[in-house]
């Protein structure tokens, strides 16, 4: 087993139908390089795993996918992100349109402090919506099995739900505008094992409309949901680059790099 | 020159002694710390002490003298009769010539400090690049630091003149001009304590609403504004209760009429312009006029009090959210 030069990397791309191509994407705090020159193909309606111990950039990465890094103003962000034919980062794309396509979940639940419906029509309201709001919201909190927990409290304060419950409200809030593609940032790290395994399960169920990327600690998490891989290392100056990428049974089960291996065999991180 | 590195034995000695007293602590020494530690929390005490002991013996002269005042008043009269006349032959002691007066400046100077406040401190916590904040919130805090009888005789010198171009019909001294000086002088709070409130609003509620398409200026008014709502309502109410309470500007700028209008381009006067207007004249001790401002301070001590209780409570509901 060999480590790959930085010009023959173990990067293997899907052969589905993809959803997004990440070229040559480098990301900026300031002086400091988080990630540099990460290319590789999301495929569509699929759950992509992004893995690799604190402070590998994995989190860095999926900002990058909607953008949120412009709400950083130090933050700098160079290389192209395509959606079909669109570049997420061309000049002549509008955040706030990339963000309404592809949809957020945060690794702390973030309900807003209003109800649970209007939690869930807060999108819908924003982007003016103007068919029945009423049964978006419950098309959305049905996909997030949640509307039967909830369906006879919709007026009641989101903040007095269990953190579970809460993480599947913003699953459902963000369903509710109908995005393609959601990215998930550790999103059952602050959920105890029952709730992480509900929400595994949503994803599972999610998987065959959207296109999913995860962000996880947890290699048990990034093996049982996902069905691709990639495994992201910083080096010594904390710039995070791709290691590995691959269909995640083949990256845990025949690791080429091996970087991957000892990570995923918890020798590092 | 000795090397200040090399130490001598004895003083190494000395040291050792010092330290190994510190560790074991004489009988002694414990002693005299446990007296020094009295003698401080005494001292505590006694410094919050004097604070409440001036606030009830506020409330009990106020109480006494009001009592005085109600005996020979019916607190009927005081609350229905419209003149307010107790230095004229013809005395009338209503209240509401003062307290409309209050009210209308007081109004005058939310209508200003309420959307203009809570601009700057959306200004300040959601548009302005950190750096820029740190240099102005300084700025608008100086306006804090005003003298109100500065602000008092801008009102009177500078912003009625200048109006009086525009409304020829306005009087010399009104409520108009002490309202917006009072306004622009309680600014400051309103923006300062509604910009904290916004502040505390995490993170994540603003990243979360990003994520969903939203713009800055929705992000602001639908997710940071109604989040902040109660601390902001609580910056309101203080700010009423300061308005309410102010003295210097309605003295010297809005005049010392007590007629019952809502005009505010006429003279009136507000409660606590009456109480200087009475106890800077030669009102003898004891007699009905001077129990007068008593029962004025009284309820101009009710309505800032229940405006306080107020305000608090709105502020422990907000902590409740994030905490």
């Amino acid at each position: 087993m060999t480590v790959a030069t930085r010009d023959e990397r173990y990067i293997k791309e899907p052969t589905e139908p993809r959803a997004l191509r990440i070229e040559r994407l480098s990301v900026w705090y300031g002086v400091h390089q988080a990630i540099r020159e990460v290319s590789f193909t999301i495929p569509a309606r699929r759950i992509t795993a992004l893995i690799g111990p604190s402070g590998c950039g994995k989190s860095t990465l999926l900002r990058a996918l909607n953008r949120m890094h412009d709400l950083t103003p130090e933050a700098r962000v160079e290389g192209s992100v395509w959606w079909g034919e669109i570049d997420l980062y061309a000049p002549s794309t509008d955040p706030v349109w990339v963000r309404r396509h592809i949809g957020m979940i945060f690794q702390k639940p973030n309900p807003f402090p209003k109800s649970i419906f209007d939690n869930v029509a807060f999108g819908l309201r924003v982007n003016g919506y103007r068919g029945d709001i009423a049964a978006r919201v419950e098309e959305a909190l049905r996909k997030a099995a949640l509307w039967d927990e909830v369906k006879d409290k919709l007026q009641k304060n989101a903040l007095t739900l269990s953190g579970g419950q809460q993480q599947r409200l913003c699953i459902a809030r963000a369903i509710a505008l109908g995005p393609q593609i959601l990215l998930m940032d550790e999103p059952c790290s602050a959920l105890d094992p029952i709730a992480t395994m509900r929400i595994e399960d949503l994803m599972r169920e999610l998987a065959h409309t959207y296109t999913i990327v995860i962000v996880t600690h947890n290699m048990q998490q990034a093996s049982r949901v996902s069905h691709y891989t990639a495994f992201l290392l910083a080096d010594e100056d904390g710039t995070g680059e791709l290691i590995e990428y691959a269909a995640t049974r083949e990256l845990f089960l025949r690791p080429r790099d091996r970087r991957t291996e000892d990570y995923i065999t918890g020798r590092i991180g | 020159m000795t090397d200040p590195t090399t130490v001598t034995f004895a003083s190494l000695e000395q040291r050792q002694d010092r330290i190994i007293g510190v560790l074991t602590g004489t009988r002694r020494s414990d002693r005299l710390r446990k007296t020094r530690e009295a003698i401080i929390v005494a001292v505590l005490f006694l410094a919050a002490l004097v604070s409440i002991a001036t606030t009830i013996g506020i409330i009990y002269t106020l109480g006494i003298e009001t009592y005085n005042f109600f005996r020979r008043v019916s607190i009927i009269d005081f609350l229905t009769d419209t003149q307010w006349t107790p230095l004229f032959t013809e005395k009338h002691f209503g209240i509401w010539p003062l307290l409309v007066g209050t009210l209308i400046v007081s109004t005058i100077a939310m209508a200003v400090s309420l959307p203009l406040g809570l601009l700057a401190a959306i200004g300040l916590a959601e548009y302005a690049p950190p750096r820029l904040a740190r240099v102005i919130k300084p700025i608008l805090e100086v306006l804090a630091g005003i003298p109100t009888v500065v602000y008092g005789y801008f009102a009177l010198l500078f912003v009625t003149p200048l109006l009086q171009r525009f409304i020829p019909q306005l009087e010399v001294f009104n409520a108009l001009s002490a309202g917006l000086v009072m306004g622009i002088m309680i600014l400051p709070l309103v923006a300062s304590l509604s910009e904290d409130a916004m502040r505390a609003v995490p993170q994540s509620l603003r990243e979360g609403a990003y994520a969903l398409g939203a713009t800055r200026l929705e992000v602001v008014w639908r997710v940071v504004v109604p989040s902040s709502l109660s601390g902001i309502v609580a910056a309101f109410i203080l700010a009423v209760s300061r308005a309410v309470g102010e003295t210097m500007i309605v003295a010297i700028a809005m005049g010392q009429v007590p007629r019952l209008t809502f005009n505010p381009l006429v003279a009136m006067e507000a409660m606590t312009a009456y109480i200087v207007q009475v106890s800077l004249g030669d009102t003898p001790h004891g007699t009905l006029e001077y129990q007068t401002i008593f029962a004025v301070g009284t309820t101009l001590f009710v309505i800032t009090m229940a405006l306080n209780l107020l305000s608090y409570r709105f502020l422990k509901r907000f902590r409740e959210v994030y905490e």
